[in-house]
């Protein structure tokens, strides 16, 4: 059964169709790779996903459920935006233990310490959020989000903001979760860092999937002639 | 899925922390309902108006408007860097995220009214003696119907460019039916009548809050959805 499976997706604000028609669907361990110029639709799709969004018509079943979301859906969840959603007067450590019980996470301190590790802050733990830079408050967001192990990770530009080391550690974390069965989308303007992970790519623009190709067929460079075309004619 | 009460005690507990780290509203809040009693008290002229008369207003107009800096923030700590996204993207029911937000608000609402109410005692020379008891319950069950409202309010205003003005605009007519049951029925102990003449006031403030708590829980979930 696929992980996510979309089929005639649109979603509207008024007049205007932020996402048009999209149809996908990944398998477990399977990452879509989507890129696109701002305004496309990318984080709409992304936010649909979440369930903090409606569809307007269309279907997306996540793990065979519809949307819109439910709890059972939501747990399965992992949201990484470039927005943290993160607590300033918390430490990174009380941040993550209070995502992890939101999720019902069994064993709280082991799997929050075990995902301050995996992003390479568990020496920061403890300290004020603030006191954190931008990337490494990026890193604690990801920690977050990872902390109760989702069957589908939306990645929303995760690499904003990380340092070259803070994008290896994504990188390898996102690479963990794929093999252990998890499915990805993970948005992004940095075409390498996408098409390294990805099984599937595609090419968003005014709310449509302009391309949608396995990775297997992709030509690193032709996409990103594909890709340019789309920024310069893109909204 | 963790149960309704776990997760509305979670939220609550990470907001009262935030608020005990921050002190920010708390203070705010203090100061305001301390420097209102002493504004009320110079302003107040003994030979015209008693003291059993002045006080239900100077208390309820106090909790109302200090009470409001701490509703203000309580959706204002969500917003900075989106936090409201991760708590909706969360399994967590939207019903458990509003019940949380107004547990913390109830509180710290609470909170303050510990402070507030002695200092109205000691400047006002108030005999609380036998009638502190029903004052306590009549500032619980009035707290609880402001929360209600307030939390509810805070949550449609804190995205609008001018929350802190939306707030109270939208909020303070439905807080006076709750203002005017508690000073009815905080007058009525404070001039020596029985507990049992203020016991419709009571009721009433019982009724408010049933259907407020109901009605903005129920409401909650609309206000967040796009």
């Amino acid at each position: 059964m696929p992980v996510v499976e979309v089929r005639d997706l649109t979603r509207s604000f008024g007049p205007r169709k932020a996402i048009a028609g999209v149809s996908f669907s990944l398998a477990p361990g399977e990452c879509l790779a989507l890129f696109g110029p701002n305004g496309a639709g990318k984080t709409t799709l992304l936010r649909v996903l979440a369930g903090l969004l409606k569809p307007s018509s269309g279907t997306a079943l996540v793990s065979g459920i519809a949307l819109p979301a439910g709890a059972d859906v939501r747990s399965r969840v992992g949201l990484i935006s470039h927005h943290t959603m993160l607590y300033e007067a918390l430490s990174p450590r009380e941040n993550v233990a209070f995502a992890a019980r939101l999720y019902s996470v069994k064993d709280v301190e082991k799997r929050v310490d075990d995902s301050l590790r995996l992003m390479s802050m568990h020496d920061r733990a403890d300290a004020p959020l603030r006191s954190l830079s931008r990337g490494m408050q990026q890193r604690v967001s990801i920690a977050r989000a990872m902390v109760h192990g989702p069957d589908l990770v939306l990645a929303d530009e995760p690499y904003n903001g990380l340092d070259d080391s803070g994008a290896r550690d994504l990188t390898a974390l996102l690479g963990q979760l794929r093999a252990s069965g998890a499915a990805i989308i993970i948005v992004t303007h940095n075409l390498p860092e996408g098409l390294s992970l990805a099984t599937h790519a595609a090419v968003m623009q005014h709310g449509r999937f302009v391309r949608y190709d396995r990775r297997s067929s992709v030509d690193p460079g032709s996409y990103s002639a594909i890709y340019r075309e789309a920024l310069t004619g893109g909204d | 899925m963790i149960d309704i009460l776990a997760a509305v005690w979670l939220i609550a507990r990470k907001d009262l922390a935030i608020e005990f780290r921050t002190r920010s509203a708390f203070l705010s809040a203090v100061v305001f309902a301390l420097l209102g009693l002493v504004i009320f008290y110079y302003a107040w002229d003994p030979t015209a108006v008693s003291v059993t008369d002045l006080a239900p207003g100077v208390l309820w107009v106090i909790f109302t408007f200090s009470g409001l800096l701490g509703l203000h923030r309580s959706f204002g700590v969500e917003t900075a860097d989106h936090a409201i996204d991760g708590l909706l993207a969360s399994p967590v029911s939207r019903h458990s995220i509003f019940l949380g937000k107004a547990l913390a608000n109830l509180i710290f609402v609470a909170a303050v009214q510990m402070i507030a109410i002695p200092a109205l005692v000691v400047f006002y020379n108030l005999p609380l003696g036998d009638i502190a008891g029903p004052l306590i319950a009549i500032a619980v069950l009035a707290a609880i119907g402001l929360v209600a409202v307030g939390t509810l309010f805070s949550a449609m205003a804190v995205n609008t460019r001018l929350a802190e003005l939306l707030l109270p605009m939208l909020a303070l007519p439905f807080f006076v039916p709750i203002v005017t049951a508690a000073a009815q029925a905080t007058s009525k102990l404070l001039s020596g009548r029985p507990v049992g003449e203020a016991g419709a006031w009571i009721k009433l403030l019982l009724a408010f809050d049933i259907v407020f708590v109901a009605a903005c829980t129920l409401a909650y979930p609309f206000t967040v959805e796009d």
